[in-house]
């Protein structure tokens, strides 16, 4: 069915009746050519790519909970493209092209909305380093602004100017950049792929990797046996744990990332913000709810629930910067385990098992890479070659030397 | 979240800077090959449940502490000094992470 104005005005004089399922709820075959562990953004994606670029469709994504119960629905919907290293730069900038005509190719509205990022800057030095970066960002196609203090008051007159522990001297805006509804991504690659032929199987548990030969086979379900010919493992923060199944161990350890909303208030925040002294993040959702986050907490975990030092501190930062929003209360905060890399970027990779491949390590970031990621694992599926801007994704890197350490924080893992 | 530290007794977890698995104990020697390197630094056993991790209690006694806690419940089990493990080299850690102290604060902006 397509959606469209029109189909919305006649559904809604008819008593919304007319509407149907976005997508069917299959029973699992026991071949495909493909299959895709994982049902967030990700995993979806790649699915959709698939069948839309390659004419791939006899494939499954296997999902152990509901579509967009993971990551893909828990995140704080930052979508942009200012990276600096050759390697991510090329990569989310294409990303970022997906998203802009995104709704059209799915004729799904994901509510993206390009209503500009602003990343703070509190010291002269972090100024030469915003021009650095913005003139990296001008250099990969994509724009970048840099705004004074006055420019700055001017559009966010809120934030506290005034004090002296960290003074904001400006900012780097990127107008293209913005948010999205996150579920509504999941949903929507999740229909274009059903349509094409993709079977989306739910409450489907991957419990083990079959493997001959150094050839993969198939794949152990808590829904039965599924035997398939290439297999991608896209399961984000649960990444090790699916990979240890084909006996691997990968550059990855598992930590909670937590973020909050507020209750609905009235436009108030028209952009995103970032703090440039803590990191505190914030944009206001269409429905009037501030949504904000920080860092992770710091320690390995696979709860999917924060502790309440790092919800302190993020509220303190927020106050720090716009002490505006001090009244207003806070609805829900929840946490989602996050795949940390030890040099931050994340991993596109065939596997050196015939027919298994990778799509993981996607950290703080992963939501606004959700197109690329899905365009460029397909095209590796598909090929067997890598996509040209997800190339240096390799999953070799760390022990060749090869890093993307975006942040320049060494081989850590929760520092990235 | 309260850290046993074995000579400040329980803690709060603030007190205490978080380095990762207690793979970085296992410090490859000097003519030791890449794999070894990454095995060191990169790869993780990343288990949902029972590991063993590495804390510096940082705004206490200093204290290089490896924890046995529960990555989904977050109990923690035991705690004790790096420095008494079972061939720890002395009470300074030299195959220890010790040698590295504290990677610098993570850089702040934009991540997300
Ligand atoms: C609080 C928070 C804020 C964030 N903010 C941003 C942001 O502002 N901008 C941004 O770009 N990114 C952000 N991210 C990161 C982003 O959400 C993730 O990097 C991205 O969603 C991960 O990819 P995914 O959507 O495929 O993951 P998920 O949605 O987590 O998908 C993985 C799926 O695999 C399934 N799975 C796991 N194991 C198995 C198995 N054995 N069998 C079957 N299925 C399995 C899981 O159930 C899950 O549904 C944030 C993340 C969090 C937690
Ligand atoms: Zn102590």
């Amino acid at each position: 069915m397509r959606y469209s104005g029109f189909k919305v005005f006649t559904e809604g004089l008819f008593g919304n009746k007319g509407w149907q399922p976005a997508w069917r709820e299959p029973q699992p075959k026991s071949e495909y050519d493909v299959v895709i562990i994982g049902g967030g953004g990700h995993g979806l994606a790649t699915a959709y790519y698939l069948a839309k670029n390659h004419g791939i469709t006899n494939v499954a994504v296997l999902e152990k909970g509901y579509l967009g119960g993971g990551n893909v629905g828990r995140n704080t919907t930052i979508v942009r493209a200012n990276y600096f290293l050759p390697g991510n730069s090329e990569f989310y900038s294409h990303s970022l092209k997906l998203w802009e005509k995104l709704e059209a190719e799915l004729n799904y509205n994901v509510m993206h909305s390009q209503r500009g990022q602003i990343v703070l800057f509190h010291s002269d030095g972090q100024r030469d380093a915003a021009v650095r970066r913005g003139n990296s960002i001008a250099n990969q196609g994509d724009d970048a602004e840099l705004l004074s203090r006055d420019q700055l008051k001017r559009m966010v007159p809120y934030l506290d100017y005034e004090q002296t522990r960290f003074p904001i001297y400006g900012g780097l805006i990127q107008r293209r950049a913005g948010t999205a509804r996150h579920d509504a991504v999941a949903w929507g690659y999740a229909r274009g792929a059903d349509a094409r032929g993709v079977d989306l199987i739910q409450n489907c548990e991957v419990t083990g990797i079959d493997i001959e030969n150094g050839h993969v086979r198939g794949v152990q379900t808590t829904r039965g046996p599924i035997r398939a010919k290439k297999v991608a493992m896209v399961a984000a923060g649960r990444s090790g744990q699916v990979a240890a199944m084909a006996g691997m161990r990968l550059p990855i350890e598992s930590h909670v990332l937590q973020a909050f909303v507020t209750e609905g208030l009235k436009p108030v925040i028209d952009s995103v913000i970032s703090f440039g002294m803590g990191h505190f993040y914030i944009s206001q959702s269409d429905k009037g709810g501030l949504v904000f986050g920080g860092d992770l907490d710091f320690y390995a975990s696979y709860a999917s629930r924060g502790n309440l030092p790092m919800l302190e501190h993020v509220m303190e930062a927020g106050m720090t910067l716009m002490p505006m929003i001090g009244k207003a209360k806070i609805l829900r905060g929840w946490g989602g385990i996050m795949d940390m890399t030890p040099d931050g970027s994340p991993i596109i990779d065939k596997t050196h098992i015939e027919g298994l491949y990778i799509d993981a390590g996607w950290n703080y970031g992963g939501f606004k890479a959700t197109p690329a990621s899905g365009w460029c694992m397909a095209h590796l599926m598909a090929t067997d070659q890598p996509h040209e801007v997800a190339r240096r994704f390799r999953l070799d890197r760390f022990r060749t030397g090869h890093l993307l350490d975006e942040e320049g924080t060494g081989s850590q893992h929760n520092l990235h | 979240m309260r850290i046993p530290c074995p000579l400040c007794g329980p803690r709060d977890r603030r007190e205490f800077y978080y380095y990762g698995s207690d793979d970085y104990l296992n410090r490859p020697g000097e003519d030791a090959p890449p794999e070894a390197w990454d095995d060191h630094l990169h790869l993780r056993d990343n288990p949902a449940g029972l590991t063993r991790d590495l804390w510096y209690h940082e705004q206490g006694c200093a204290a290089w502490i490896e924890l046995h806690r529960n990555t989904v419940t977050h109990e923690i089990l035991s705690a004790r000094l790096v420095a008494e493990r079972a061939g720890a080299a002395g009470a300074n850690g030299a195959s220890t992470g010790t040698s590295r102290k504290k990677a610098a604060a993570p850089a702040k902006g934009t991540k997300a």
